[in-house]
């Protein structure tokens, strides 16, 4: 289908963009276009206007600042996947980017586009969910910092005013020698997830571990924490008895079912990505 | 349905100037027309084919700026100023094929054509950048079209044979 019409700004400062978003009614932010093109050509969204936020080249970068990796709004999914900078520091990031679409969609698609599509499949929300990143946003009444695991309001609904657009994530590195893995389900390789897993632990001095993250994408509304299974883990040495267990919580999560998969399907695959994971994840990890 | 008058002067047509193929194109289209439809429609370049619309069958992949992107996925205002690169200029002036082309031709890479366009631009932005592929990479810069003839052998080995007619071997 073709998309309905709308009015179209492409402002090129930041504040143009909030100054829009305060003033226009009906308007939707356009960035890398991956999912909202489509959605307009198959008439999900009807926008009375698009605010086209391509052109401001500020709002496009990969920086650290104050022991955090920032990311803009506009940096494109392909700078993450051929940063060195993101290779060495977040390795759990890099790994997950590569399974996003494919690289014609990586090139255009962004960090900022894909958090506030919020699809609970996609990877960038799932690896912002795992490392408890920080999601900045701006308006013209200012700036604010809302903690990801505050950020999805519902099923792809980020948490933001009708004038509140994202600018920015901030991930913070896990220290050196700590142990990452993603591994998702899908039916091809480039289609969203089924199910996702992404995992994080870091050995203490006395080789118990002192950290670990165990998200899910795909089997709720949003990423989704799995606290239980993370508590299973820590201060345990990770023996495959160990693993096992936290495992077994995630095969437990309450899982969504639709029309093309049921959710006991989900959660068996809860199960077994998490093993996985973990178990690459562990592979990695360096005991001290 | 009814006709609505609140739209009437929403998206009006706007003119866009762009590059393609090495040269500067000027056109016209409201804010809603994509990239794919404007270059087909507007500028009538109907090399660059359209499929599912909606980012998944890779039919419409063009070069902007160098980079494979959607031309379904980008509006055409998107692309004023831009260089875009389609199939029509991956020929020589004289009609000689590209190797890609020649090498897609030799073994039969295609059947009915319809994928073929786009497929061969995303082979194209892949061996500018990578003059030694290995098949896992071609199957991966592969993996974002879809093919419903041929099968997809053939088009890996032809991928594999420009990339070796490239380096002159």
């Amino acid at each position: 289908m073709k998309a309905p019409a709308f009015d179209y700004l492409a402002p090129t400062t930041l504040e143009q963009a909030l100054g829009y978003l305060s003033e226009v009614e009906g308007a939707r932010v356009l960035a890398g276009g991956q999912s909202l093109m489509a959605m307009l050509n198959m008439r999900y969204a009807f926008p009375d206007c698009l605010i086209d936020i391509n052109r401001i080249s500020a709002l496009s970068y990969i920086r650290e600042s104050g022991g955090l990796l920032e990311f803009g709004s506009m940096t494109r999914q392909r700078d993450v996947e051929f940063s060195a900078l993101v290779a060495e520091r977040l390795p759990l990031l890099k790994e997950a980017v590569l399974n996003v679409g494919h690289r014609q969609t990586r090139n255009r698609g962004t960090v900022g586009g894909s958090l506030c599509q919020l699809d609970p499949s996609a990877e960038i929300p799932t690896i912002a969910m795992a490392m408890d990143a920080q999601v900045f946003v701006a308006s013209v009444r200012g700036r604010r910092t809302i903690a990801m695991a505050d950020f999805p309001a519902g099923y792809m609904d980020p948490a933001l005013e009708p004038d509140e657009m994202l600018v920015g994530v901030g991930f913070e590195p896990w220290p050196e020698g700590h142990g990452h893995a993603f591994v998702e389900f899908s039916r091809r390789h480039g289609d969203f997830a089924v199910v996702s897993a992404a995992v994080l632990l870091l050995f203490g001095a006395d080789d118990l571990l002192s950290r670990v993250s165990i998200t899910l994408g795909g089997v709720a509304a949003a990423p989704v924490r799995m606290t239980m299974a993370e508590n299973a883990l820590l201060q345990t040495r990770c023996a495959p008895a160990d693993l096992a267990r936290a495992a077994a919580v995630c095969g437990t999560v309450e899982a969504t079912s639709d029309s093309y998969v049921p959710g006991w399907y989900r959660q068996h695959l809860a199960g077994v990505l998490s093993q996985r994971a973990l178990n690459i994840a562990l592979e990695r990890a360096r005991k001290k | 349905m009814t006709t609505s008058n609140s739209v009437s002067d929403r998206g009006a047509s706007r003119t866009i100037t762009l590059h393609v193929n090495g040269k500067t194109c000027l056109g016209h289209a409201e804010p809603r027309v994509n990239l794919v439809d404007f270059l087909r429609g507007e500028l009538k370049l109907t090399g660059t084919h359209v499929g599912c619309e909606h980012g998944v069958c890779g039919a419409c992949t063009i070069l902007v700026d160098g980079v494979s992107a959607r031309g379904c996925l980008m509006l055409a205002v998107q692309a004023d100023g831009a260089n875009i690169s389609t199939v029509e200029g991956l020929a020589a002036s004289d009609g000689t094929f590209h190797p890609l082309q020649q090498a897609f031709h030799e073994l039969h890479a295609l059947q009915c054509g319809f994928c073929t366009p786009g497929i061969l631009m995303s082979a194209a932005e892949l061996l500018a950048n990578n003059s030694v592929p290995d098949e896992q990479t071609v199957r991966e810069m592969l993996s974002g079209h879809l093919c419903r003839c041929t099968g997809y052998t053939n088009i890996v080995t032809a991928v594999l044979r420009a990339a070796a007619l490239l380096r002159g071997e």
